[in-house]
């Protein structure tokens, strides 16, 4: 087991707590006098930096949502100059107006360094070729795991996205070992190889996926690895973070958050209470170190748990786990919570079924009918209609089951559902609530 | 016995079910100039099964492929039928005489004869019934 930084990434629990204590405490009596945001915030919520007395008191600060940040476009809450900036970022803004990002060489130097910490933890490192197959750009992906490769020494290749044929060329003749992009383009490229008749596990070095910017899931993890030859890695992060931040180790379980970094929490988002680990709700961050833009409870809107188990790798600092869904992109079908990542899992166990799918909600009078489209694989196209329905009916059988809501299915055509090389959009909601 | 002589390659295609999937399949098909000798469609909740005989099943296979199509190869067997009242029933019941199921079947009226396409389960074994009954099969020959 390789580590970049071993006397933070092993350093007794206890240890790493009363560091962040010093973190918290120092960040949160910066920002009372030198933010006015977080000056007026803390005093509505009648905290003082006095009160901040141990790491547990964190919960007396209040929360920060993505509104504030659009509602400060473009940089009304910087705690930096424009002079002591080197990089703006600007999000996509797929659930809103845009936000902007600035970073200090700091902000810049401890990004990377939480990427080389991930990097190095799932195996890579000098002697490695990194295809960066992330947008490059305003969106932070591209960039940010361009220096992080860089940091450990290895080679990377600045693809970004698109030009699929070429990529999958210079994969080959690059002998590229691993690669880092949206799971979705990973499937694609897949698929163009296949059509190209190059065969990624034998034809290619490929060993590694660093894949993020969009949640997945177990069964589309297994089903990457073994049709690609590949050991998939889970990468997460949201421009507010910096970017692609935290990455799993080898043991593929969980994101390890450096307590240096980020002080995780899970908060209900119905009641705002601060919830135990393993119990699910709304990944809240509080960035210890940042500079140009701090974050002080951040209520991301990604549904996930805490593990606070030191973990088999010897990595002492918390986990989250995989990323369950959006506050905000759950579903409600007939007053039952629906989230598309369940829908994903489920069929991703049906062998008969192909990788990609389309969820369509509609309104029929008072009730919601959810209709799932998904491709018929090749290997179990039967001319007899029984053998059809049969697929079909085991397939909503098996949804119903895990939703706890009916389901429709259509089978469509191979190839027929649109592909999406950036972040995809899987669910039509046709209602108008 | 032979039975291979009478085993028929028919070409089956799924499809959604909305306007414009049989024109497009058929299009293809012209274009690659391959005659469609009979053909028929099952339908089903949202999509559909096209089964055909084709002069080139091959090249029909190839050209629905590379279009993206799922398309597959079917056994099937081409009992001939006298034109006239009660031909069908003269081969349905030597048919079920012989306890042969039939899970699917079509049928088209041609110059030469009345021809029943039929899909079952144990292909040989309905072959050599259907021929010890004294009825007739067509051979793939006169398909392909």
């Amino acid at each position: 087991m390789q580590f970049w930084d071993p006397r933070i990434e092993e350093l007794p629990k206890a240890d790493l707590q009363k560091m962040q204590y010093k973190l918290l405490k120092s960040l949160v009596c910066r920002l009372y006098s030198f933010s006015p945001f977080y000056h007026d915030r803390m005093k509505e919520q009648k905290v003082h930096p006095d009160d901040i007395k141990e790491l547990s008191d964190v919960t007396k600060l209040p929360f920060m949502f993505k509104r504030d940040l659009r509602d400060s476009y473009p940089n009304k809450i910087f705690t930096a100059t424009q002079e002591e900036l080197v990089r703006y970022h600007v999000s996509s803004g797929t659930t809103g107006k845009p936000t902007v990002v600035g970073y200090t060489q700091k902000d810049l130097d401890n990004w990377t360094t939480s990427l080389a910490r991930g990097f190095t933890a799932i195996g890579l490192g000098r002697g490695d070729v990194i295809q960066d197959s992330y947008g490059y750009g305003l969106f932070t992906g591209g960039l940010g795991v361009h220096y992080g490769a860089e940091r450990i020494g290895a080679t990377v290749l600045p693809t970004s996205v698109g030009n699929t044929e070429r990529q999958i060329e210079l994969m080959q003749d690059l002998e590229v070992t691993a690669i880092a992009c949206t799971p979705s383009y990973l499937l694609h490229i897949g698929e163009v190889a296949e059509k190209m008749g190059i065969d990624i596990k034998k034809d290619t070095r490929l060993k590694t996926g660093i894949l993020g910017a969009e949640p997945w899931t177990e069964g589309m993890r297994t089903r990457m690895e073994k049709w690609l030859g590949i050991r998939a890695y889970d990468i997460y992060g949201t421009s507010e973070l910096s970017g692609p931040m935290f990455t799993e180790c080898t043991e593929q379980n969980g994101f390890h958050v450096w307590s240096d970094i980020a002080l995780v929490e899970v908060i209900d988002p119905k009641t705002g209470e601060q919830l135990e680990p393993g119990e699910k709700g709304d990944l809240t961050l509080t960035m210890l170190q940042k500079e140009a833009l701090p974050m002080i409870r951040y209520r991301i809107g990604d549904i996930s748990s805490i593990d606070e188990d030191v973990c088999p790798c010897g990595r002492t600092s918390p986990r989250i786990k995989r990323i369950q869904g959006r506050v905000d992109d759950m579903l409600i079908i007939r007053g039952i919570n629906v989230f598309p990542s369940q829908v994903e899992y489920t069929l991703m166990s049906i062998p008969e079924v192909g990788q990609h799918f389309q969820i369509v909600v509609e309104r029929t009078g008072a009730l919601d009918d959810m209709l799932v489209r998904v491709e018929l694989t090749k290997e179990s196209f039967s001319d007899k209609i029984t053998d059809l329905m049969q697929i079909q009916q085991k397939v909503e059988h098996r949804l119903r089951n895990a939703l706890n809501v009916a389901v429709d299915v259509e089978l469509v055509e191979p190839g027929s559902l649109p592909r999406f090389e950036g972040k995809s959009k899987k669910v039509i909601d046709k209602r108008s609530l | 016995m032979d039975t291979k002589k009478y085993v028929i390659k028919q070409i089956s295609i799924f499809s959604e079910n909305r306007p414009g999937r049989l024109a497009s399949v058929a299009q293809a098909l012209g274009e690659e100039k391959i005659n469609i000798l009979a053909f028929s469609i099952a339908e089903a909740n949202g999509f559909g099964v096209i089964r055909a005989l084709v002069d080139q099943p091959e090249k029909a296979y190839k050209k629905l492929s590379s279009l993206g199509y799922n398309a597959a190869f079917t056994d099937v067997i081409a009992v001939q039928m006298k034109d006239q009242p009660g031909g069908l029933f003269e081969i349905a019941k030597v048919l079920g005489d012989a306890g042969i199921n039939i899970e699917y079947s079509y049928a088209y009226s041609g110059k030469k004869a009345a021809v029943l396409i039929l899909r079952v389960d144990q292909v040989d074994d309905a072959i050599e019934k259907i021929l010890s009954s004294g009825a007739t099969l067509l051979e793939h020959s006169v398909f392909h």
